[in-house]
């Protein structure tokens, strides 16, 4: 549906070619096809505005301008760039989730997919790292929400928390800690409902489970074909509550997934993993090069 | 209020205005340049500014804003699709209720025989709304659930039928033959049916509902768009691009997770909370 940044470049810099030597000029021209890319793969606006930037001064840098080929250069020195923002500057090593029983909070906005994610990481600690899982639903306000995660326990082989209908998440996440103690569980999971990161109410509850429990890692997750609100949810969620990484959903859609680099900006968080289906082992760690190549249409 | 000069700078600004609700690149230019049009180094105030670009966008949207048609035909079937978590289940218990108290009978199915606990949640809005819901165990063939639901309701001689259906990304070839083949098994029982089928689109959503609404409609003949989640911050300037492109009607918005939380779609408000919220301008 949208042109890929190569495409969009060549024209820029075909017509220029054949004049010889670029100016400044035209570099400015190309960047602003990059800025519009970046926009249709759903970058924020104001991240891709800083991002841009950044471009500009690497390509000056890197004399784009004497290059034969300066459409490819720019595609390389975004692509790196994107590529360098992505992955950060450090690596955020494995889940932080040694000490038994640690807890792992999972939050996010209506329809994300947290409940989704919390099984299918559910199965992957404990058929990857050899890990007992126990899996909590602090969710007591979408209909059959904690049926839903029951079900999936059982789907995977993992334990859920028996439902205690009346109670409230605080309560839940207390019970949780206590049975993965005493159960001798390595991780527990709590998967909450979806709020609004302007659900004032809503925001102090997740805040209120959190200083019960303490978590070891708070995952955002995040729906991969999210829009422009993505610096909003972001910024929020990690104010309020604090997240310690991002998973990204439904990057096995046809989105660009541009808001993996406003998600990496805004909260300079890793993002640890990817979604990419429904099945229970449709997940992925995130690898920066390969989302880099999706916005940019490579 | 202080007035300035409508030059490019503020074109400029104006179409980042645009761009941050989600209206793309493309369609963002072209509202201002509308506006702009016969106005450029005029000098104008920031509220005159944002009426003249809310005009515009309620101008385009106009033409779209249209309820959901009621037919005289019994049952009336309602078929509902849209990819995974956009609010599908939770709108047609907002429907149901809604037509129950317009007096209709109402009967819904519950066609997402796969996500866990689909039918479940789908039976609690049933309850919520007073309305009965047909229900297959998981793994059941949705195509055969539908038939047997509009089998029933032409039975029972209900009003209208709300089938849901399980979420899909578009660009699965397979779970949109599936849904194909719920439209082909429902039209041997009724060649016009279904007489609605309703795009869910999450207002979150940023370029790909581009996408969704073409191949969706492809596939499944969608008649109308319902967008979820605007009591977010989202602005769903989506819609003004899909109005453009598809010119599908809007049927109702979502504005919360209870069951009244579903409003007719008004052009206005939406271009005013469009250009509004965060527009600081000069
Ligand atoms: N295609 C695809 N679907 C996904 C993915 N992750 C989750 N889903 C689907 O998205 C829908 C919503 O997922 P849930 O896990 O229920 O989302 P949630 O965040 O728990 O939703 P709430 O609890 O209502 O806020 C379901 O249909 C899931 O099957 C993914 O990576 N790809
Ligand atoms: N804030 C808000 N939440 C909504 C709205 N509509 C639906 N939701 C929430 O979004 C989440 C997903 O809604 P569902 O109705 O389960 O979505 P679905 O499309 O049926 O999901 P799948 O069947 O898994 O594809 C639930 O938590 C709903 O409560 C809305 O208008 N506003
Ligand atoms: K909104
Ligand atoms: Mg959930
Ligand atoms: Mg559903």
């Amino acid at each position: 549906m949208f042109e890929s940044l190569s495409d969009r470049l060549s024209g820029v810099f075909d017509r220029l070619t054949k004049q010889g030597a670029l100016s400044d000029e035209d570099v400015k021209t190309a960047l602003r096809e990059v800025r519009v890319a970046l926009l249709e793969a759903d970058v924020s606006l104001a991240v891709a505005r800083d991002f841009v930037a950044a471009v500009q001064d690497k390509a000056t840098g890197q004399s784009v301008t004497k290059s034969i080929t300066p459409g490819q250069q720019v595609v390389k020195i975004v692509h790196d760039e994107l590529v360098s923002v992505l992955t950060g500057d450090s690596d955020p090593g494995k889940l932080k989730i040694d000490n038994a029983p640690a807890p792992i909070l999972m939050v996010g906005l209506q329809g994300s997919g947290k409940t989704t994610t919390t099984a299918k990481l559910a199965k992957r600690l404990t058929e990857r790292d050899g890990k007992r899982v126990l899996m909590a639903s602090l969710d007591v306000n979408r209909p059959a929400a904690m049926e839903q995660l029951e079900i999936l326990g059982r789907q995977i082989g993992v334990d859920t928390l028996p439902i205690v209908k009346g109670e409230d998440p605080v309560a839940i996440a207390k019970r949780a800690k206590t049975q993965a103690s005493l159960g001798g569980y390595d991780v527990y999971m709590l998967d909450t409902a979806g709020r609004l990161h302007i659900d004032q109410e809503l925001i102090a509850q997740a805040a209120a489970v959190r200083d019960a429990v303490n978590p070891r890692e708070t995952l955002l997750v995040v729906d991969g074909l999210t829009g422009q609100d993505a610096v909003n949810v972001a910024t929020e969620f990690d104010d309020k509550i604090g997240v310690s990484g991002v998973v990204l959903t439904r990057m096995d859609g046809d989105g660009r997934g541009g808001a993996a680099l406003s998600m990496r900006k805004v909260t300079g968080k890793p993002i640890r993993f990817v979604g990419l289906g429904e099945k229970m082992d449709a997940i992925e760690t995130f690898e920066a090069e390969r989302i880099a190549g999706r916005i940019l249409g490579m | 209020a202080p007035r300035r000069e409508l030059d490019d700078a503020m074109l400029e600004r104006l179409e980042e205005l645009l761009i941050q609700s989600d209206m793309g690149v493309e369609t963002a230019l072209r509202v201002t340049a509308n506006i702009a049009e016969g106005r450029m180094g005029r000098k104008l105030s920031v509220p005159e500014i944002k009426d003249l670009l809310a005009g515009e966008i309620s101008r385009i949207m106009e033409p779209v804003a249209r309820p959901m048609p009621i037919y005289a035909k019994t049952p009336q079937v309602v078929l509902v699709v849209g990819v995974n978590g956009s609010g599908k289940t939770t709108t047609i218990g907002k429907l149901a209720s809604q037509f129950r108290e317009a007096g209709k009978s109402v009967v819904i199915a519950a066609g997402d025989t796969f996500r866990a606990a689909a039918v479940e949640q789908l039976q609690i809005w049933g309850d919520r709304a007073g309305v009965p819901v047909m229900t297959a165990p998981q793994g059941t063939d949705p195509a055969s659930l539908a038939y047997d639901a509009m089998t029933k309701a032409q039975a029972d001689g209900a009003d209208l039928l709300l089938i849901d259906t399980a979420g899909r990304l578009q660009n699965r070839q397979d779970l949109m033959e599936e849904l194909s083949k719920i439209v082909r098994v429902i039209r041997k029982k009724d060649p016009d049916a279904p007489h609605n089928t309703l795009l869910v689109l999450d207002a979150t959503t940023g370029q790909n509902a581009l996408s969704q609404v073409e191949i969706f409609r492809n596939i499944a003949d969608v008649s109308g768009l319902v967008m979820t989640k605007l009591d977010g911050t989202a602005r769903g300037g989506v819609l003004v691009a899909l109005a453009d492109r598809f010119g599908l009607p809007i049927h109702a918005i979502g504005v919360g997770e209870q069951i009244d939380d579903l409003a007719p779609f008004d052009p206005e408000e939406f271009a005013r909370a469009l250009t509004g919220a965060e527009g600081e301008l000069a």
